[in-house]
């Protein structure tokens, strides 16, 4: 008999709705996470006396509550932000013959402006009414100079970049020799351009 | 007498549905790769600023989530409109943020307690007062590694 040779069929016609409501029940319970951002350091509690630094070492950077900039005393566009930066930090005012020299700055050496990317230090200060989103713009320019500078050297050395160095170093496919390698490399470019960003708050 | 027969008039043959499932299966696997559960609802306005020199933000589980904004719309008679924090899932004063961190720290396994990032997730209208607040509290609990957590954009478009 034919019905005993062939099982009966089932009717896969609701299919489509279980899976719907599957999928509408994942909609609803999950969101796409934003999992990036800037990384930043805070300093250690109780560091709050610095040393005395000269001012040439020093860029200073407020921001006022009216999301005004003022840079080195300047009234200035976040716009030039980034170039001023990179200015700054490349400036390498120390001289051939003296200790500390920097061989790699392209900078414009101006005795006035900082001595060694070493030394140069970013000063940020924000009022309490600065508004967030400005405080993130500016902190976003000053990790673009800064990215600027590494990737100059990263590909001067080891001829790739430093934020494909960085992004390599965090992928969990990297293979653990392969990550070793390439800490070693990251660290030789932060200590030629040493991110120091001290931030304060000003009423 | 034509060897094809005419289809009657109006008669439209049926589009076949069997590969509805297939197709919503896909979606269906699609969201459950590219998502994550939620874990609190945010109940302020949380409107992230836009960067383009941003990290990826490491594993889940080593993040400690704050968020930032000014209520929602029925939160907004009992807690105004000025910018408030939220741990988990309550309203709290700047004050608190230390005692959470730890509190948080302290669920984690062993081996991940000295690697947890804090991540901001501020909205962009918010003042940096509070944060300031914050950050000193996250530094008072020794909690140094912080991430503002951004969308990906042209940082300019902050600004307006």
């Amino acid at each position: 008999m034919a019905s005993r040779e062939e099982a009966p069929k089932v009717n896969a016609g609701s299919m489509a709705d279980i899976a719907f409501l599957l999928l509408i029940f994942f909609l609803v319970t999950t969101s796409i996470e934003t999992d990036a951002g800037l990384d930043r350091m805070l300093p250690r509690e109780g560091t709050e006396i610095p040393p005395p630094i000269p001012r040439r070492n020093i860029f200073p950077i407020l921001i006022n509550g009216n999301d005004e900039l003022l840079v080195d005393g300047e009234l200035t566009d976040l716009k030039d932000l980034r170039e001023m930066t990179i200015a700054f930090l490349d400036n390498g005012g120390y001289g051939i013959e003296e200790l500390g020299y920097c061989s790699y700055c392209k900078g414009e050496r101006d005795v006035k402006s900082s001595d060694n990317p070493n030394k140069a230090i970013v000063s940020l200060m924000s009022n309490r009414e600065t508004t967030y989103g400005t405080y993130i713009t500016v902190q976003n320019e000053l990790v673009a100079a800064y990215n600027a500078l590494r990737n100059r050297e990263a590909q001067r050395l080891f001829r790739t970049d430093f934020t494909a160095l960085e992004a390599l170093y965090s992928n969990s496919e990297t293979s653990i020799a392969d990550k070793k390698d390439l800490k070693a490399k990251i660290r030789k470019i932060q200590e030629l351009y040493p991110m120091k960003l001290s931030e304060a708050e000003r009423n | 007498m034509s060897k094809f027969a005419k289809k009657k008039d109006g008669e439209l043959p049926a589009v076949s549905t069997a590969s509805l499932p297939d197709i919503v299966f896909m979606l269906l696997f699609f969201f459950m790769t590219v998502t994550v559960m939620k874990d609190s609802s945010v109940m302020v306005k949380n409107e992230l600023p836009v960067a383009n020199q941003i990290k990826k933000l490491e594993k889940k589980e080593r993040v400690i989530t704050i968020y930032v904004g000014s209520p929602n719309n029925e939160f907004q008679k009992t807690f105004g409109t000025e910018p408030k924090i939220q741990l988990n899932d309550k309203f709290a004063n700047p004050t608190d943020v230390g005692d959470y961190i730890l509190m948080e720290r302290a669920k984690k396994s062993q081996d991940l307690q000295n690697f947890l990032t804090t991540s901001l997730k501020v909205d962009k209208d918010a003042n940096m007062g509070l944060i300031s607040d914050i950050k000193l509290e996250l530094r008072k609990v020794n909690a140094l590694k912080v991430n503002y957590t951004t969308g990906s954009g042209d940082a300019f478009n902050n600004l307006d």
